[in-house]
């Protein structure tokens, strides 16, 4: 009997995985460009938009208040600790705002969407996909990505970056309570460092991130929900999988895109 | 014969390996009531869904009104599907949406209708439905019989031309079962679309399909009319209609006494649902203990084969029970009593009575086989339509042994 040589067989292990992951992201590619382009085909689903921006950006504003506050705080705190010994703290200002604008912001807001929003949306398909209820679309007619995913990509894309600029706002009121009001900085000092050391790039930078995570969030989390049928479990076992795959996916996809989008902008 | 409206061609299907379809091919005809009988995880609903498009053959090709439905694409595939709808095993109706806006959902996201009239046609298929005012509920709020209604009705508010159900009336109590059957049939009649049902419910099937199909192992091994399906032969189609007749599992056909009361029972819950008449009958061996003199007479062989030769001869709904040592009990669904007669003169006509006895010493004696019919009555109780059958007992077949 002819064995394949074991150098063969790893070569041929290797390429099977490299074409599955590539058809994958192939069909995940897809999915996001039908779900984006289908936001836009007519009737615009302006009622289902402002349904989802409520519950993905109103409903989340609490807690990334709570965690932008308290990411500010910590910041005032170690940056106050740390500027004193050179005898900068007056830049603190500067290094809170230029942190949650550059980089915390963006990638704190994401990631409490994907706790919040993200993993909802995933359950919420997955448990749509397993009681056949994405099917009963289909045989209605009724394309189901243009029916459940447009309206949170749009929606995410909205939301997204006005919640990112509450963060960041809400971030360096943290600072000012740990800087000023703690620490004792003049208020004059602190708020002057964070406008003259904020530029429209550093903002607008922000605003890229915000959009590009906008993005991964709504299509990781809703691509698997949306095949939680042809993972290896079935039923809420499937859901829950699905659920936590998206999740941690999700979260990877945005810690690394974040280093990649920094070093493309700096 | 009329070309049908839904061809399969050599249909194959597998998943992960497992094959569930080989080869199938089912003619469909357009404005009749097609049942797809089988046993469960046999790929009816796989085959259901080929259908309106939800899964693509590995093999064969669906035409659909002439058209090969895998070389439709684009606007023509969509104006195609709108030609269905699909009412699935559980409902699948949006959790998160009104009892209204369920069933308006295909009539809104087409667009075509102004809100007045989507919600005139809406309430005119909830009123026919006999759902009341449950507009704002949730499925949640719903029995299961409601949420099965309201399924019916999301189906029905596009005025389809083919309406494939999924197994309709899973998990129904008998009086529902019976609500759902006939809104089939009626709004087939009234609507004269084309129904693909999958049920379970035998022989209720045979009352209201035109046609029925039995997939049996990836195959389809039987495809006609109910009528015919009634005198076929094929064990394989025995077994699976017996196995719902005959919950003991008694591979004779013959059941044994006790069960017999469950099963007039059920036939009387279905005559009060169709109001369709069914007859009791009773078979006995006059004279046994006279032919066996030389034998033990209470020989329950001789009884056996005698019932064993009357199942032969019925239909594959009707049920034969043993009762006693010479006498057997016939329920035969769907039939009424001059029906019954006849039923039991083809009997007469074809049994014989050394296969029965297996005896040869009794030479020249003469067999007498009585008959005893009761008119089931609505509300009838067992033991008492048994004692009046028994009371108009008369012999109405004799022979001799030889």
């Amino acid at each position: 009997m002819n064995t394949v040589p074991y150098p063969l067989m790893t070569l041929n292990r290797l390429g099977r995985f490299a074409i599955a992951r590539s058809r994958l992201l192939g069909r995940y590619a897809l999915f996001f460009l039908r779900s984006f382009l289908l936001m836009f085909s007519w009737p615009l689903q302006v009622n289902k938009i402002l349904q989802q921006v409520y519950f993905i950006g109103m409903k989340s504003v609490s807690v990334i208040c709570l965690t932008a506050v308290s990411i500010g705080m910590v910041l005032g705190l170690h940056g106050y600790y740390t500027l004193v010994k050179f005898g900068s703290e007056g830049v603190l200002g500067a290094a809170v705002a230029l942190t949650l604008i550059r980089e915390l912001g963006p990638v704190l807001t994401a990631i409490m969407l994907i706790g919040r929003a993200g993993s909802a949306m995933a359950a919420e398909l997955g448990i749509m996909r397993i009681s056949e209820q994405i099917d009963a679309l289909e045989t209605m007619d009724i394309d189901p990505i243009r029916f459940l995913v447009s309206p949170k990509l749009a929606a995410t894309l909205i939301s997204m970056p006005l919640l990112t600029a509450m963060a960041d706002v809400v971030g360096i009121i943290g600072g000012y309570l740990t800087g000023v009001l703690m620490l004792g900085i003049s208020s004059g000092i602190y708020f002057s460092r964070v406008e003259s050391s904020i530029q429209m790039a550093d903002v607008m930078g922000g605003f890229i991130k915000s959009v590009v995570f906008a993005v991964i969030i709504i299509t990781v989390c809703c691509f698997k929900g949306f095949h939680t049928h042809e993972g290896p479990e079935f039923g809420a076992k499937g859901v829950s999988l699905s659920t936590t795959s998206a999740v941690v996916i999700a979260s990877v996809l945005v810690l690394i895109t974040n280093y990649v989008l920094t070093s493309l902008l700096l | 014969m009329t070309t049908p409206f839904i061809q399969f061609e050599g249909v194959s299907k597998a998943f992960n390996g497992n094959t569930v379809l080989r080869g199938i091919d089912l003619a469909i005809y357009q404005g009749e009531i097609t049942t797809i009988i089988g046993k469960s995880g046999g790929g009816k609903s796989v085959l259901l869904k080929h259908i309106i498009g939800l899964l693509e053959p590995d093999a064969g090709r669906i035409m659909i009104d002439g058209q090969c439905l895998t070389d439709v694409k684009g606007r023509a595939r969509k104006n195609m599907r709108r030609r269905f709808s699909y009412m699935f095993q559980d409902s699948a109706l949006f959790d998160s949406m009104t009892v209204y806006e369920n069933i308006a959902l295909p009539l809104q996201e087409r667009g075509r209708l102004k809100p007045v009239e989507v919600k005139a046609r809406v309430h005119a298929r909830m009123r026919d439905l006999d759902l009341g005012a449950i507009d704002n509920d949730y499925p949640s709020q719903l029995s299961g019989g409601m949420k099965k209604r309201v399924a019916l009705a999301r189906a029905l508010v596009t005025d389809p031309e083919a309406v494939l159900f999924d197994e309709p009336t899973t998990g129904l109590d008998p009086v529902r079962k019976n609500s759902v059957h006939n809104m089939i049939a009626e709004y087939q009649q009234r609507l004269g679309f084309t129904a693909v049902l999958i049920s379970h419910e035998i022989p209720d099937v045979f009352y209201f399909s035109q046609r029925i199909a039995m997939l049996h192992e990836g195959h389809i091994i039987y495809a006609g009319t109910p009528n015919e399906l009634q005198r076929i032969s094929d064990p394989v189609v025995h077994e699976f209609i017996q196995g719902f007749e005959n919950p003991a599992g008694d591979s004779s056909d013959t059941i044994q006494d006790g069960s017999w009361k469950s099963h007039f029972n059920a036939e009387m819950a279905r005559m009060q649902r169709h109001h369709v008449p069914f007859a009791l009958v009773v078979l006995s061996i006059e004279n046994l203990s006279e032919m066996l003199s030389s034998r033990d007479a209470a020989d329950p062989g001789v009884a056996q084969r005698f019932a064993d030769r009357v199942r032969l001869q019925l239909r594959i709904t009707d049920t034969c029970t043993l009762i006693g040592p010479n006498a057997v009990l016939l329920l035969l669904p769907f039939t009424s009593l001059s029906q019954a007669k006849m039923v039991c003169a083809k009997l007469g006509r074809a049994l014989k009575g050394q296969e029965i006895m297996h005896v040869q010493e009794c030479q020249g004696t003469c067999m007498a086989i009585s008959a005893g019919f009761a008119e089931v009555e609505r509300n009838g109780h067992p033991e008492r339509t048994l004692a009046q059958a028994l009371a108009q007992k008369e012999i109405f077949y004799q022979f001799s042994v030889c």
